[in-house]
């Protein structure tokens, strides 16, 4: 069941293409991760599906629902933190709970807001005012304020943001337990490609307003082929040969460094055509990771 | 609605700034109150150094009503300012401080939410009138005793029967209301439009003194546009201080003099609310949250 569906939707800030039309779907149960660039649209979308941003053009539906016509019904079931965990200095962490579970129409009670503050690991700083808080105990109070109405669909902007690596780790411990054990519906975005490729199943890839490639991740990224990382004694001179040879298609255009995406068989004749071609090896190293697979999507498209 | 409504009150009465309108009101009539106690009798003395050669006027003149009235031809004028503290800051203030995403992600329409924060809002004018009631009227009647109200207009001098003064009062507080909701109305509009804290409440107060001078200046050209100015009708209040009198020139208790005046002055005002929160509703449905 398709929880998520956007269809062609752009955002036009004067000259500027914010989001071009960009068309994606998230099903029920899967860990959704929202990757690209800063500026590259992420914010903007997900600010489109909370309603905060009108498109320029598209659809958005969530639960089968517009959310341009049936807003409250469908955010009455969406738990969302957008960017940074801004909230009222002057309140304390369970007033901000209580005063919260006051704009929900499902029934709040004191335990369940006893059991978020549990949850999110505040229940020793419940009474304190949030001016007193550090940005990570502010973003787990943004996460709590997202969970407290247990909602189907939730929706984290950066979620680790401030967060040290306990609680970064803490987070997606929590990511993965509503996703598995209580069968949430997630989408979040990071900028820590490594936390989203630990906790995703589905990703997409946005770079300039465009989507550069969705699906799961396990489709993405191609065992077959490999992201190779050469150190060599001389970089222009191995180059200048990998550029003469049939590798050179293999070859990715990267600020620092010799890449090259190459299918795995390929890599032992790599290393004997470099050693033939006078190349000192020192070292090569061959992964598989989201990370080079979203810096080779996005350094080709530039 | 109900949800908003208690949401917003919440986080105003959670507010330290909230208290700076009610603290402020406080100093500056319990100071008036102490001057006029101190030295009431050279005031009043003063004020009527004009008619004592020829009306002899006995009893306690300075009483709570006319000590009332006094303070609030000062307050009146000053109190749209500490409106405008709050008033002004409901929505501007939300999107400075980022919390604006965060509300309208809720299950409300921006509608509601511009509604109710426009009602949270009229709640504390409300609240802080009722304060500005109890210290102007209610202490001052206790401190400085009640008698007929001896008022000096321009022109001439209206003497109102101490049972025929509670009401007027009454009625001059829920005409202040329409006045100072005015201003909230205003406020909000000037901060629907921005997304800082400081430009709408300076925007407000700007605005108040602007359309003030434009009311008070007797240039023809001006003169066709003063009576759909809000502020030309604020202060008619004191139409209910005004007393009709009969054909042996008594005056007539219960008696309004320009009952047309004042029933203008309420819908030009009510007009103004509907329109500024109208217009606010439209500008924040309209724009994109980008704070």
């Amino acid at each position: 069941m398709s929880v998520i569906q956007v269809n062609n939707i752009s955002k036009h800030f004067g000259s500027l293409k914010a989001v071009d039309g960009l068309s994606f779907e998230v099903q029920a149960g899967q860990v959704f991760g929202f990757l690209g660039q800063n500026g590259s649209g992420k914010s903007t979308t997900i600010r489109m599906l909370l309603s905060l941003i009108h498109p320029t053009s598209g659809s958005i539906q969530i639960f089968g629902d517009s959310i341009a016509s049936n807003r409250n019904k469908v955010l009455e079931e969406i738990g969302a933190i957008i960017e940074r965990p801004d909230l009222y200095p002057y309140l304390s962490a369970k007033e901000h709970l209580q005063l919260f579970a006051k704009l929900r129409s499902k029934k709040i009670t004191p335990s369940s807001i006893e059991d978020t503050l549990v949850k999110v690991g505040l229940k020793d700083r419940a009474k304190d005012k949030v001016h007193t808080f550090s940005l990570g105990m502010k973003q787990r109070l943004g996460i709590g304020i997202a969970l407290l109405h247990n909602p189907s669909l939730i929706i984290l902007d950066e979620p680790t943001n401030g967060l040290d690596p306990q609680g970064i780790s803490d987070i997606r411990n929590l990511i993965q337990h509503l996703a598995k054990e209580e069968g949430k519906t997630i989408l979040v975005s990071s900028h820590i490609l490594s936390e989203i490729e630990q906790m995703a199943s589905h990703i997409l890839i946005l770079h300039k307003g465009k989507k550069l490639a969705d699906g799961p991740i396990q489709t993405l990224l191609d065992p077959n082929k490999m992201i190779v990382h050469l150190t060599t004694t001389n970089d222009e001179q191995a180059i200048q040969v990998i550029l003469a040879s049939s590798f050179s298609n293999y070859l990715l255009k990267r600020p620092a460094g010799i890449y090259l995406s190459i299918p795995h068989f390929e890599i032992p004749l790599l290393n004997q055509f470099l050693i033939q071609a006078g190349v000192g090896l020192i070292n090569v190293e061959s992964r598989n990771s989201l990370e080079d697979y979203f810096l080779q999507l996005t350094s080709n498209s530039n | 609605m109900k949800s908003i409504i208690s949401f917003e009150l919440y986080k105003i009465f959670r507010r330290p700034r909230t208290y700076i309108a009610f603290g402020a009101i406080a100093a500056l009539i319990l100071v008036i109150q102490f001057g006029l106690k101190v030295d009431g009798q050279s005031y009043a003395a003063f004020l009527m150094k004009d008619i004592n050669d020829t009306l002899t006027v006995d009893g306690n003149v300075l009483n709570g009503y006319l000590i009332c009235y006094i303070l609030l031809q000062l307050l009146l004028v000053h109190v749209p300012l500490l409106v405008a503290l709050i008033a002004a800051d409901m929505i501007s203030g939300e999107a400075n401080l980022g919390t604006l995403r965060l509300l309208f992600s809720t299950p409300f329409t921006r509608t509601q939410w511009v509604l109710g924060k426009f009602v949270a809002a009229s709640i504390y004018t409300i609240v802080l009138l009722i304060w500005l009631a109890l210290l102007a009227l209610f202490l001052s009647m206790w401190v400085f005793g009640t008698d007929d109200l001896f008022l000096m207009k321009s022109n001439y001098v209206v003497l109102i029967e101490q049972k025929d003064v509670l009401w007027r009062y009454v009625g001059a507080f829920v005409f202040a209301s329409f006045s100072l909701l005015t201003v909230t109305s205003l406020g909000f509009l000037m901060s629907s439009i921005a997304n800082n804290s400081i430009g709408p409440i300076v925007g407000t107060m700007s605005a108040i003194v602007f359309f003030t001078i434009l009311s008070t200046l007797n240039i023809p050209l001006f003169s066709m546009i003063k009576p759909y100015l809000f502020t030309t009708h604020m202060n008619n209040w004191k139409e209910f201080f005004d007393i009709q009198v009969s054909d042996n020139n008594e005056a007539i208790n219960g008696s309004i003099l320009n009952v047309a005046k004042i029933k203008t002055s309420l819908i030009v005002l009510s007009t103004h609310i509907v329109l500024f929160v109208g217009t606010a509703v439209y500008i924040t449905k309209k724009k994109d949250i980008l704070s």
